[in-house]
This record gives structure tokens, C-alpha cells and sequence, in this order.
């Protein structure tokens, strides 16, 4: 409460920056931060991935386990994605339950994951109504600067590329890895007075009316959407958004996930 | 979303409840139908019946999460036990957390926050029987019932979902579209002002079909508009003449 002086401080500055054409970290408009992309580092997962956003740090990891399908869906695997929003990652993060903040980005990124198909839920099942495999996807933030739903959702399918099926461990025998059937990139969007800006920082989300995570598939297509915001949008707005970002997705597939599987 | 090869969802350019592509289905609105409440409304959309209290603004508690220069909407979206085929667990879950957050931020532009810092403004929504869509009966239900307790507003809020199902865009989903169609997408807008307050869509959809569904969805909110802006409108109605009788004019 004590600080909210300093935070309209730093709204005003973000916009008067960009009112003068600049972001506070010098970048352009529709330009990403660096992203750095490590895979399989945490020997215990079996596949995880870390994701550097300029300063935001994300670690990500899949866990597989054997388990009982729901009554619903007998021959079908179970996907289960969790974030935590650890205190060490943030001054603003609190240790306690999951809350609303944490849920949307789990479940952002799940939808993305779950929209494109990237994983055959069948392909999962072992013993039909009996046995089979729940996999976990839990994000881990270390480092919140900004843009955690990309940040994730990068790390997410990129752990999910480098999965090894824990066979032996269950005494199970069968496919070693896990088919991933496409590559679903998050780009994060905000309006700020009008403007649109890729890949916000922790000011400019601050500072932003809105914000809209646009995650497409490979082929173009959108497998989710997520507005943020106490604010209205226009369509236009909305629109241009989206082709924004099917056409940044392109750019980080192309650099980080397409690889020879 | 599930994939089900067998159920044929279009059959003569109708869909399987016998909707054309661009039609909702019955919309059934009840102003001020609780008599604790501040505001509430009754809402049906198809099957699903839904209802929403507003109580404030009131004082905000925990104190801490007191906004010093505006109010705070809290928003609750709450599902019955017995509203789905199989038993919900009563209590909160990770969906309902985030059908909350959308709904409250779909709300948020219209209501003059700023006149009430530090209050609380609470919308309770409960969802009494479900049949997919119940995130927008409730947006609906709840914009009306901020209304009809008077929380000063801008303007109402709508809501409507479009879909993917058969390779078609159709509004407005129900139960079945819903969990075997390929895409749903609620939005939330402010019709009079053609401005978006609340946009999420899961399945698959490409960018042509997506502007074609939000186009859809923008007519639709316009529809549902109308009906709110009635029920709400025979709820002054009604008061005023109870008034004038009173006063022996």
C-alpha cells in the first residue's frame, strides 16, 4: 500500500517513454527480449527446460507417473499443468495456496498445450480404465520480470520435446519418448494509451490497460487466447494483436522449436 | 477437446438442437428476484440457470486489499453440487478461480469504481444448473444485477460464446457442441461502445475463422443487450408506478 506512489510513478514513466517512441529498456515496439532456451537440466524431470526472457527466469519440468484415468475418459493419459509463483521469484509473490494469478498462468498454458493437440492423450493410456500415464507440467518461476506466460509456455512444450517415458521405473515396457505433434508459442501482448508492445516488463504490465496472450500452432492456427485487464478493447485492436502474434510466433518456433525430433 | 468423429453437428444447415448458425438459444431474465441482495438477477440461457447478487459498495475486508483510490469488485463465480451430471465438489477450484478473474475484469470497465475508494462491490454468481456457457449467463446475469443495485455504471455488460463445431463457427454453444466441438470462445463487450472486455478461446481456430466468430459474437452482444436493457427497464417500471401509487398521484 505504501508504495503505490512509486508504482504511478513508474506508469508514468513507461508511458512517457513510449509516448516519446522508447521503452525503458531501449527495445522497439514489437521486439522481443533475449530469450535463451536450456533443455533437459534437472535430471530427476524427465523433461524439463529453463527459459531466460531478458531477466525473467522460468524453469519448467515433466514429471510422468502411473495413475488411474478419470471415469470419463478410460483410455486416456492425464495432462496436469501447475505453476507456482515461488517468493524468492518476486517481492510481490506470497507464499500460501495457488491464487488467481498462478491458476491463469497454468491454465493459459495448459490450453495452449491441450488446443494444438501437442500431446496424444491416448497415446498415454497403458491398461485401458486401468493404467496410465499423468503427466505433470510444473512451472516454476525464479525470476519475474515481466511476461511469464511466454516465458512458460516456451519452457512447456520445450520439456515436453525432450520427455524420456520412465518405462523401467514401473516395470513397463514401450515407446521411449513422447510424440510431440506440434510446437504452440504464447506472445504476450499489451496496450499501453493505444500502443501495443510486445513482451512487456514488469513496469510496462503495470502500466498497461490490457493484455491479450495469443498462442498459435505451427500451421498459423490460434489454440488460445487470454484477455487480462480491467479495460475495454477495440476489435481492431484485437485483431491486429493476433496477427502480431501468429507472425512473432513464427519467429521463436523457428529459432527455439524446430528441431529434428 | 475431445475428439468424437460419430456425432453429426450440422445436419441441413441446422445444429443439433435444430439452431440455425447465428441463433442463441432462449434468454429468460428476472430483475431484482432477491430480497436480501442489494441487486440480483435470474438468468436462463438454454438450460443453464443462473443467478447473481450484488451486496455494496460496502466496506472492504480484509482491510489490507482496500484499494485507497478505487473500489474493488470481488467476483464469485460458484458452481451447485447438483448443477452438472456428475457431482461437483462444493468449494472453489482452479476454474472457477479463473472464471472469477475473467469475470470480474470483464465488469470492471463499466462500474465507476472511482467514486468508492477503499469499498468493496460483490458479486456472488451462482451457477444452479449448467449447460455450457454458464461464464457468460453469469457476466450477463451479474452486469444486471450491478445495475439493479445500483452501482453506478457506464454502461451494461454482455456476453456471449461462439464456437467451432462441424467445421462451422456457430454461436452461442451448448452441452454437446461444447465438449466435442473444436473451438469455444466467450467474449464479454460493452455493446453500445463496441469495446471488448472479456476474450479467451481454447480448441482450434484460424485467424479467419477467429475474426468471423468475434464478429458473430459482437451481433449476438448487441441481441443480448437489448433483453438486459428490457428486463431492466420493466424493473424501473414496475417501481415507479408502485411509487406513484404511494404517493396518491
Amino acid at each position: 500500500m505504501g508504495l503505490e506512489i512509486m508504482d504511478d510513478v513508474r506508469k508514468d514513466f513507461v508511458r512517457n517513454m513510449l509516448s516519446e517512441g522508447d521503452r525503458e529498456d531501449g527495445r522497439g515496439f514489437r521486439e522481443y527480449r533475449e530469450i535463451s532456451l536450456k533443455r533437459d537440466i534437472m535430471n530427476k524431470a524427465e523433461g524439463s527446460a529453463c527459459v531466460k526472457l531478458g531477466d525473467t527466469e522460468v524453469l519448467v519440468g515433466a514429471k510422468l507417473e502411473v495413475g488411474s484415468p478419470f471415469p470419463d475418459s478410460p483410455t486416456e493419459g492425464v495432462l496436469i499443468t501447475n505453476a507456482e509463483l515461488v517468493p524468492l521469484a518476486s517481492p510481490e509473490f506470497e507464499s500460501g495456496p495457488p491464487n488467481e494469478k498462478s491458476i491463469q498462468l497454468a491454465r493459459v498454458v495448459d490450453r495452449g498445450i491441450r488446443g494444438s493437440g501437442v500431446i496424444d492423450l491416448g497415446k498415454l493410456c497403458i491398461e485401458e480404465g486401468e493404467k496410465v500415464w499423468i503427466l505433470f507440467l510444473d512451472i516454476h518461476v525464479l525470476d519475474n520480470n515481466g511476461n511469464l506466460v511466454d516465458a512458460a509456455a516456451l519452457g512447456a512444450i520445450a520439456a515436453l520435446q525432450n520427455i524420456r517415458v520412465p518405462n523401467e521405473k514401473y516395470g513397463l515396457t514401450g515407446e521411449e519418448t513422447l510424440q510431440v505433434h506440434d510446437t504452440p508459442v504464447a506472445v504476450t501482448m499489451v496496450e499501453i494509451d493505444g500502443t501495443i508492445v510486445v513482451d512487456p516488463t514488469c513496469n510496462e504490465e503495470n502500466a498497461a490497460t490490457n493484455r491479450l496472450t495469443v498462442i498459435s500452432n505451427a500451421d498459423g492456427s490460434l489454440s488460445g487466447l487470454q484477455k487480462t485487464g480491467s479495460y475495454g478493447m477495440k476489435e481492431e485492436t484485437i485483431v491486429e494483436m493476433v496477427e502480431l502474434g501468429i507472425e512473432k510466433a513464427g519467429e521463436i518456433r523457428e529459432k527455439f522449436l524446430n528441431v529434428p525430433s | 477437446m475431445k475428439k468424437e468423429g460419430e456425432i453429426e453437428f450440422i445436419k441441413d444447415g441446422k445444429r443439433v438442437d435444430g439452431r440455425s448458425f447465428d441463433e442463441l438459444r432462449n434468454i429468460k431474465i428476472d430483475v431484482g428476484v432477491l430480497k436480501r441482495a442489494d441487486g440480483s438477477c435470474y438468468f436462463e440461457l438454454g438450460n443453464n440457470k443462473v443467478l447473481a447478487a450484488v451486496y455494496g459498495p460496502r466496506e472492504m475486508h480484509p482491510r489490507h486489499a482496500q484499494d485507497a483510490k478505487m473500489a474493488v469488485v470481488k467476483f464469485r463465480y460458484n458452481m451447485a453440487p447438483f448443477s452438472v451430471d456428475d457431482r461437483k465438489r462444493p468449494g472453489p477450484d482452479r476454474r472457477s478461480v479463473e472464471i472469477s478473474k475473467v469475470s470480474r475484469e470483464a465488469l470492471d470497465p463499466v462500474i465507476l469504481r472511482e467514486y468508492y475508494p477503499k469499498a468493496a462491490i460483490e458479486v456472488y454468481v451462482e451457477i444452479l444448473q449448467s449447460d455450457a456457457g454458464t461464464r457468460t449467463a453469469g457476466i450477463n446475469a451479474a452486469s444486471v444485477a450491478l445495475a439493479d443495485a445500483g452501482v453506478p455504471m457506464r454502461d451494461l455488460v454482455s456476453s456471449v460464446a461462439v464456437g467451432k463445431v462441424g467445421g462451422e463457427i456457430v454461436l452461442d454453444l451448448n452441452a454437446v457442441e461444447d465438449n466435442y466441438g473444436e473451438a469455444d470462445m466467450p467474449i464479454a463487450m460493452i455493446a453500445r461502445r463496441n469495446t471488448i472486455t472479456a476474450l479467451q478461446m481454447d480448441g482450434n481456430l484460424t485467424k479467419d475463422e477467429f475474426e468471423k466468430g468475434l464478429k458473430l459474437a459482437m451481433k449476438a452482444c448487441q441481441q443480448i443487450y437489448e433483453l438486459q436493457r428490457t428486463a431492466l427497464i420493466g424493473r424501473y417500471n414496475k417501481g415507479e408506478s408502485a411509487k406513484l401509487k404511494d404517493s396518491g398521484t
